[in-house]
């Protein structure tokens, strides 16, 4: 079997969703011979649920993407319908971008990427067994396996270095609406039925998660003059840093808003017992944040109206996205309540609401770089890995599509800590905690989130993507030369000092500051809440013409200095744990004193750093103690 | 803003000689630079590797000591990191004082034997010595759970709960509207807030002090003695220590600085602060020795107010007095034997005859007519400061307190992260940075009970709002 494959490739990517498609660009463009298989080409970048990019700090992801030479900013810049920058009146750490996107045209423009990126093919397959051999012994004593190939459905096999599976919501896939049970995945695509099995065989953990989503309703039949419009904003931000903002202003199409009522509740509360979740039908483990509408209306009881918000599918379709009522209700009860919704009276249901079920890992069997511990060879990203959302399945899909790619060249893992990027953050917290429900990003997991934002993604992350071999010279260039602009402005800034002269006195006046006893320099005065860089253009005749993105790095920087150095001050703490690494044949059995939860947590996660091991749940202050004396001694 | 350089008391916490506080870690040297002058200028950053360094330290109230600095630089030191060891004299005050001021600027208060710890984990000790460590570790473990369970009492922790679950509260509000803007509104949210926090202030407020209590149970009760010049003051506190400490003459100003000295006065005990004379002067040296009599008072549990009976009562002593009616005070109307004595003597009065009799008995708890000569009214301020204290209102036998000194450390940065809160909310900054303080009052009073941040805050954002599509 092991010589007699029918194709030698480098690369396999299995599943072509948002992390299938950075995973195979990714791994291609580093020069690998690369297929990426899929069981519909059709559903190349899908999105098979709500009809959006970003959002809060899932737009953080897609600038941090961008930075690092994915691919999902520059494909929803082409894309989308209407755009909007969430939390503008919030810290420069929460803006977030959030745009809507012509789902067809997505999709479109994402396959046509594929279709042209050299090194790459696309292969319509179901993928049923994962070839692998035994392989050396690991340095903590367990048995481990070597990914070689994999085989299709049909019988195809393909010898590999490498694959990276990224099987969305398709394995064993069942979607649920009332009693009504059909056995595929999203939007009626055919399941992927066998790759589980092979899985399992190979001593992969198997967990099962359920998501939804809400009905798509024909435009035609909804009366917009009952609800709110809400239009997108006047002045578009693109995603990518490599898009040009003046490329992409164009008439955006609206979304509205619209409140289910008292009566849409009573319709829920009295057809609870045939929702497959309270029903018990369901087995997999629903997210909290994106509930449906049966859980709203069980969970928070006292709430009398919760918001829907109407958002088009694209612009060449009648289809809207009911957002904020997804359910598994059976289909005569989803016609009911929806028509209650004022607007909704006379709603034709084009597509149900529905729930899926599929099968997914344990991520606590992954490494950082999001490899498998015990399978060489064997990476994986998206909502294979227990998370949820396409933008959190695209960053790690470039990840593993890298790390795969690195692995081959012989060069070691990215690993972005989570001082890093919310990258980082994403892929720490799914493999060092216990991971209930798919995993969403939310920007108050970063703890550093003043230093993440996604203004300086492009900053953070440039370099890196540079050194991967994913963004070109040019573009390296152009981020360190706004970078000097940037330092050397802040720094004319704090040695620029207007007097305490009446024509300041009148400035400060006028935007209602105090007035100055003495002379300040302008870093100062910017600093003081009612003012800033913008502002204060009129006390400075030496001011140099500067670029949007540069000035708007100098206000912040400046505005919120105090805050950034108390976060680069805790930083500085995280990196000194992070950087007690902890070896791999390290048995925590031997460690004396470590109480029994702990040696069982560690062995389970093998933390690759102290700092890594003190996240894990279950893992005391003192263990993490005990675990410092040990590794001392061991050196001597 | 907090760093991992740890500062301790690293002599026995009694009254001797000198006293040592130690600060180690990468800002060891800048947080002492913060408290400590040398004298003729100059900073220890500037300093070289062991060197010592004469000068004073400062706090936030004023002068707290002459020190020698001792200052070794990394990684010539126990721990092997930049250490200052500041030599201050060696009155329990003196040393918690220099040791809260290095902590109000930087340093965190050092957990049981990390000293040593930090010294085997950067390669000092040699391996002979694990054993030890591992001990001390273990029993840093048991005494994390000791001080979380058994040394706080149910109802602190009830208390500590409490506090957390509402700022947690507040924080899963801000943030599930930050995820969620279209769900959720912050409108009116920073005003509701700071009323709230003004609240919980409150609460913190009243835990720290109730350290107070514990401490006055565990370390006695701190008194200072206070009086213009030559109204006796050394004699008092002599009769009260039951021997000659004080320099005692008949020149006024002659104490020019505080003394400590701890006694015990049959089941608790007092922390005696004897002070230069207060009365308005233009000595400079003097007036330095005033100014440090009233700071002094500032943290004392109670004063011993002594007027001079044969010059009775001034303007000057009710004006003084009023300064410090938050105080417990008790007034001793000395020389009460030269008032029997010398009666013919016009000068001599009775408290009762004094002009400001009423005055002082507002201000005060009560006049003592009170001999250092005799030791005349010395049962009666005996059993005076035992009702105020143990059955008084105080109430000490009854109430709870925090006794522990790491506890009150960790709620003083909570309450210092409230007000941070408060002063964005006053700077109108937006929402999101609210989070950041509120977050670490949330950590800070977690470390008191033992628990850690993890993800509580996910768990509240889903189970108290209604989020998502």
């Amino acid at each position: 079997m092991k010589n007699n494959f029918m194709e030698m490739i480098d690369i396999a990517v299995v599943g072509a969703g948002h992390a299938g498609c950075e995973a195979a660009l990714a791994c291609a463009r580093l020069g690998f011979k690369t297929v990426v298989f899929t069981v519909s080409v059709n559903s190349i970048a899908l999105m098979p649920c709500n009809p959006n990019i970003g959002g809060s700090s899932k737009g953080h992801l897609v600038r941090e993407l961008d930075a690092l030479g994915g691919e999902m900013g520059k494909v929803i810049d082409k894309t989308f319908i209407q755009s909007k920058m969430l939390n503008q009146s919030k810290g420069p750490a929460v803006h977030s971008l959030r745009a809507q996107a012509d789902k067809a045209e997505y999709t479109r423009e994402m396959r046509k990427v594929l279709e042209n990126q050299k090194n790459l093919t696309i292969k319509q397959a179901e993928i049923c067994e994962l070839l692998t051999e035994d392989a050396e012994i690991g340095a903590d004593g367990h048995s481990r396996k070597k990914v070689i190939g994999l085989k299709t459905h049909t019988g195809r096999t393909y010898g590999c270095k490498a694959v990276v599976l990224c099987t969305g919501t398709y394995l064993r896939a069942r979607c649920l609406c009332g009693e009504t049970i059909t056995y595929t995945g999203p939007n009626g695509l055919q399941a992927a039925n066998y790759l589980t099995e092979s899985l399992k065989s190979i001593g992969v953990e198997m967990l099962r998660f359920k998501t939804g989503t809400p009905a798509r309703i024909d435009k035609r039949s909804i009366d917009f003059t009952k609800m709110e419009e809400q239009k997108g904003d006047e002045r578009v931000v693109p995603f990518s840093f490599t898009t040009d903002p003046e490329d992409i202003q164009k008439d955006q199409i609206s979304c509205w808003l619209t409140y289910t009522n008292e009566e849409t509740h009573q319709i829920i509360r009295e057809n609870l017992h045939r929702s497959p979740l309270y029903a018990g039908v369901i087995e997999g483990t629903g997210p909290r944040y994106c509930p449906s509408i049966e859980d709203k209306v069980v969970k928070f009881v006292d709430k009398d109206r919760h918001q829907v918000f109407i958002e088009p599918e694209g612009e060449h379709t009648n289809e809207m996205y009911i957002g904020g009522m997804s359910s598994s209700l059976p289909e005569e009860v989803q016609y009911k309540m929806y028509r209650t919704v004022p607007g909704l009276e006379n709603a034709q249901i084009v597509r149900n609401a529905y729930a899926i079920e599929y099968d997914c890992i344990n991520p606590v069997q992954l490494k950082s770089s999001l490899e498998f511990k015990r399978i060489d060879g064997l990476f994986s990203g998206g909502q294979f890995n227990g998370s949820s959302g396409y933008e959190e399945a695209a960053a790690q899909g470039l990840v593993a599509g890298i790390n795969a790619a690195r692995k081959l060249q012989g060069k070691s893992p990215l690993i972005l800590d989570r001082s890093q990027a919310y990258i980082g953050v994403l892929i720490d917290d799914l493999v060092t905690k216990e991971n209930h429900e798919p995993y969403r990003m939310m920007t108050s997991r970063a703890e550093y989130r003043l230093l993440l934002r996604q203004d300086n993604a492009d900053i953070r992350l440039t370099p890196i993507g540079y050194e991967i071999g994913l963004i070109d010279e040019e573009r390296y260039n152009r981020v360190n030369e706004k970078v000097r602009l940037v330092d050397e402005e802040v720094h004319r800034l704090e040695k620029t000092t207007v007097g305490a002269n009446p024509k300041t006195q009148e400035f400060l006046q006028r935007h209602g500051s105090t007035e100055l006893k003495s002379g300040i320099n302008l870093a100062e005065l910017i600093k003081r809440p009612e003012l800033d860089y913008e502002m204060t253009a009129e006390l400075d005749p030496k001011r140099p013409t500067l670029a949007e993105d540069v000035k708007e790095q100098v206000n912040i920087n400046l505005k919120y200095d105090g805050y950034i150095k108390r976060q680069l001050q805790q930083v500085k703490q995280f990196k000194k744990l992070e950087g007690k690494r902890i070896p791999e044949d390290i048995d925590y059995f031997q460690v004396n004193s470590l109480r029994k939860e702990a040696v069982q947590k560690l062995t389970l996660y093998q933390p690759l750093s102290i700092g890594q091991a003190s996240r894990i749940s279950g893992v005391s202050p003192a263990d993490i103690s005990v675990l410092l004396v040990y590794l001392e001694q061991r050196k001597g | 803003m907090k760093t991992d350089t740890i500062a301790a008391i690293s002599t026995p916490l009694s009254s001797s000689g000198i006293g040592i506080v130690r600060l180690s870690g990468d800002e060891a040297i800048s947080v002492a630079d913060k408290i400590f002058r040398k004298a003729g200028g100059g900073s220890l950053s500037d300093a070289q590797t062991h060197t010592i360094h004469y000068g004073r330290v400062w706090d936030k109230d004023g002068m707290v000591d002459e020190v020698l600095v001792m200052l070794m630089r990394s990684p010539r030191s126990f721990t092997t990191e930049d250490t200052v060891e500041i030599n201050c004299h060696g009155g329990v005050y003196v040393m918690k004082r220099v040791l809260q001021a290095a902590l109000e600027n930087g340093a965190v208060m050092a957990a049981p034997g990390e000293y040593t710890k930090r010294a085997f984990l950067n390669g000092r000790i040699d391996l002979s010595q694990a054993e030890a460590v591992m001990d001390l570790i273990q029993s840093q473990n048991q005494y994390a759970m000791e001080a979380s369970l058994a040394q706080l009492g149910g109802e602190v922790s009830q208390k500590i709960r409490e506090l957390r679950d509402q700022i947690l509260y507040e924080i899963a509000y801000i943030e599930s509207a930050l995820d969620d803007p279209e769900h959720i509104s912050l409108d009116g949210f920073g005003d509701n807030l700071y009323k709230k926090i003004e609240v919980l202030l409150i609460t913190c407020d009243d835990l720290i002090r109730s350290f107070r209590n514990g401490r006055i149970i565990r370390e006695g009760i701190n008194t200072v003695i206070l009086g213009k010049p030559n109204a006796g003051k050394s004699s008092v506190m002599n009769r009260i220590l039951g021997e000659e400490r004080a320099i005692v003459t008949d020149i006024a100003g002659t104490t020019r600085d505080t003394l400590e000295e701890p006694v015990n006065l049959g089941g608790f005990s007092l922390n005696m602060i004897d002070t230069a004379g207060i009365h308005e002067t233009e000595d400079k040296v003097e007036k330095i020795g005033i100014e440090r009599a009233l700071s002094s008072a500032e943290k004392a549990d109670m004063i011993l107010y002594i007027i001079d009976g044969l010059s009775g009562a001034s303007e000057e002593d009710v004006q003084l007095l009023d300064r410090l009616k938050e105080k417990k005070t008790i007034v001793l109307w000395n020389k009460s034997d030269q008032i029997a004595s010398e009666e013919e003597t016009v000068s001599l009065q009775l408290p009762i005859n004094s002009v400001y009799y009423d005055e002082l008995n507002k201000l005060t708890e009560k006049i003592i007519p009170f001999s250092a000569v005799t030791g005349e009214g010395l049962s009666e301020l005996i059993d005076l400061i035992h009702q105020m204290f143990y059955d008084g209102d105080i109430g000490i036998k009854h109430q709870f307190y925090i006794t522990n000194e790491r506890h009150v450390d960790a709620l003083r940065e909570a309450a210092e992260s409230l007000k941070l809160v408060l002063e964005s909310i006053k700077d109108q900054m937006p929402e999101d940075f609210y989070s950041i303080d509120l977050m670490n009052a949330y950590a800070c009073l977690g470390s008191i009970i033992g628990e850690s941040v993890e993800d509580d805050l996910v768990n509240e954002i889903f189970s108290k709002f209604c989020m998502g599509k």
